[in-house]
């Protein structure tokens, strides 16, 4: 099923698609997408959406299981408090991207703004991705409580030269390509060496990125990375109260 | 949250409003209906040496000759008219905006290097403060806000802004959070030359505007964005500084990251932050300044709100979505995200 988004308000455009997922349709294509807001929205289903043009924000907030592929950049906060599926952009997106993201894959090919991965957190078997082609700003992993984030800084001398990487993490993990200064280290973040055991046991990952975002994984199957954690399992646990 | 837009072709060409109509409707979510409005530079070049003064009447009565009486005593009203209005089905018509073309006498005063804007400013602060009834929002030349309480469409259709062709124009989709949404509280704000738009919050608007108000301004539009046009008039026409510079004083680097700088750069941006610490914003914002001479995009130190910046030849654009440039121009060439505090420049070449 083909969608011609052109002049479109996200109501419709969202109305339809929708009615198409109730109806058995799994592959949509939606042509001149430009700012429409909340695409696939908290929809439940396996299909496929293929996104030509500039999605507006919050694309694919609280879905659950569909594939969106954009073919182009992405506004703010593509997969905000996402539960299943995957998006993958195929351009660079705005702040915010996978905010408060609980499972599935964000992957983009290109950069994202500033705190990407804010708030993500994991429970049990769900554990949420997010994945960078290209660099990122600031406060990457900003609060962040569980998933993995993944910058590997395609085109750029280091993958990431904002401060306050992992500020207030205290949960999950941050792979960066490359060494990172101390200093950009946010509050409560630690940097450990990234192991042989940890490429094991992140290589399908990065093999599974690298191939939708269409480059050769092979370059970036080593240990050269930096490994972001929280720097104890309850870095606040004064901030607030006192004991 | 709200949202912006300014566009500005380098080489003068003049652009009509209707794209920047369309760009502003597309992020209609990002406001609540309480506030829209536009600037536009190089609008009336039939009266190129006047102070283009626009005025919300509430009645054409007493408040209007209280205006008159006070304009003409400190100069000569060359044209006045009502600025053309056309009914919008949802748009309350709250006040008559009015507007003079005015020639102040610069030879009464003494002890100013610019007379005619010191007596252009004394002017707005006077009947602003001073007239019920009356408010000027826009008093620069060759230059017009645009603005009252409601979507961007209907403001674009109650001034039919495609009929002026400006060669910069600013706008600004209103989501009033901490004053109510009115005419005089809509965005742009203008004094003289300067026009600003806002998203955010100024949460040092009382350091701020107790600075401004030191240095002969008065804060009365109850909201936060006013201070940020008259910090830009003080530090920019009165201190000369270049608009890089305001911006370094407004939203400095960090006293860590000022450390890592060459020493010359330092001394530079500590004297800065030492002489300007009661101009320096805090709180989330993405702001964009205009004057005549061009225009200036930058968001506060740790990017609490977004910023969009697009290029296509001689036209530079800023905006809160990258969505709303693509509308505007389609063939836009690069799209990038400026960094926080990062001052972002579009001048006019002579």
């Amino acid at each position: 099923m083909t969608i011609d988004a052109n002049g479109m308000h996200y109501t419709p455009l969202n109305k339809m698609i929708r009615q198409a997922v109730a109806s058995g349709v799994r592959e949509i294509v939606i042509d001149n997408v430009l700012g429409q807001r909340f695409i696939a929205n908290g929809l439940r289903s396996n299909v496929r959406i293929t996104i030509n043009g500039v999605p507006g924000g919050d694309l694919g907030m609280f879905m659950s299981g569909p594939e969106c592929i954009v073919r182009g950049d992405s506004e703010h906060a593509p997969g905000n408090t996402m539960d299943n599926g995957t998006i993958v952009i195929h351009g660079s997106a705005g702040d915010a991207v996978a905010h408060s993201m609980r499972g599935g894959r964000v992957f983009v090919r290109g950069d994202i703004g500033y705190r990407g991965g804010i708030h993500m957190k994991e429970y049990d078997q769900k554990r949420p991705v997010l994945a960078v082609g290209g660099t990122t700003h600031a406060f990457l992993g900003e609060y962040m409580a569980g998933g993995i984030i993944i910058v590997l800084g395609i085109g750029h001398e280091v993958a990431v030269k904002d401060r306050g990487i992992g500020s207030g993490i205290h949960g999950g993990e941050i792979i960066l390509r490359g060494d990172i200064e101390d200093r950009l280290l946010g509050v409560g973040a630690r940097k450990v060496i990234f192991t042989e055991d940890d490429l094991n046991r992140l290589s399908p990952l990065i093999t599974e990125f690298c191939e939708r975002i269409e480059v050769d994984p092979s370059q970036f199957l080593d240990t050269n990375y930096t490994r972001i954690i929280p720097a104890s399992s309850r870095p606040f646990a004064g901030k607030y109260t006192w004991e | 949250m709200c949202g912006i837009i300014g566009v500005i072709d380098r080489t003068k060409a003049r652009m009509d409003g209707s794209s920047i109509k369309k760009a502003l409707s597309l992020m209609k979510e990002r406001g609540s209906g309480e506030g829209a409005g536009y600037v536009a530079y190089g609008i009336y070049p039939d009266y190129p040496d006047c102070y283009a003064i626009h005025v919300f009447f509430d009645n054409l009565v007493e408040p209007k000759s209280k205006v008159d009486e006070v304009l003409q005593k400190w100069g000569r009203i060359v044209h006045q008219e009502e600025i053309p209005t056309y009914e919008q089905p949802c748009l309350k018509r709250e006040h008559i905006p009015w507007r003079y073309f005015y020639r102040p006498y610069t030879e009464f005063i003494v002890g100013s290097n610019n007379p005619a804007e010191d007596i252009i400013k004394h002017l707005v602060m006077t009947v602003n403060s001073t007239i019920q009834g009356a408010l000027i929002f826009s008093s620069g030349i060759n230059l017009g806000v645009f603005k009252a309480a409601g979507w961007p469409e209907e403001v674009a259709d109650f001034y039919r802004i495609e009929d002026y062709k400006g060669y910069i124009w600013l706008a600004h989709n209103r989501y009033p959070t901490n004053t109510p949404g009115w005419w005089g509280g809509a965005h742009p704000f203008n004094l003289l030359d300067w026009a600003v738009v806002h998203n955010g919050e100024i949460t040092s608007y009382g350091t701020n505007r107790s600075y401004v108000e030191s240095n002969g301004y008065k804060c009365t539009m109850s909201t936060d964005t006013e201070v940020v046009a008259y910090l830009f008039d003080l530090l920019g026409r009165r201190h000369g500084l270049p608009s890089e510079m305001i911006v370094e004083a407004l939203a400095p680097q960090f006293w860590d990251e000022i450390d890592l700088l060459p020493e010359k750069e330092q001394k530079l941006k500590r004297t800065l932050r030492l002489t300007y610490g009661p101009a320096l914003m805090n709180g989330p914002f993405a702001i964009v300044v205009a004057t005549s001479k061009g225009i200036v995009g930058f968001t506060d130190r740790i990017k609490l709100r977004p910023l969009v910046v697009g290029e296509n030849g001689s036209r530079l654009y800023i905006s809160s979505e990258e969505a709303a440039i693509r509308v505007m121009d389609p063939e836009v060439k690069s799209i990038y995200m400026p960094r926080a505090g990062e001052p972002v420049v579009g001048r006019v070449v002579q």
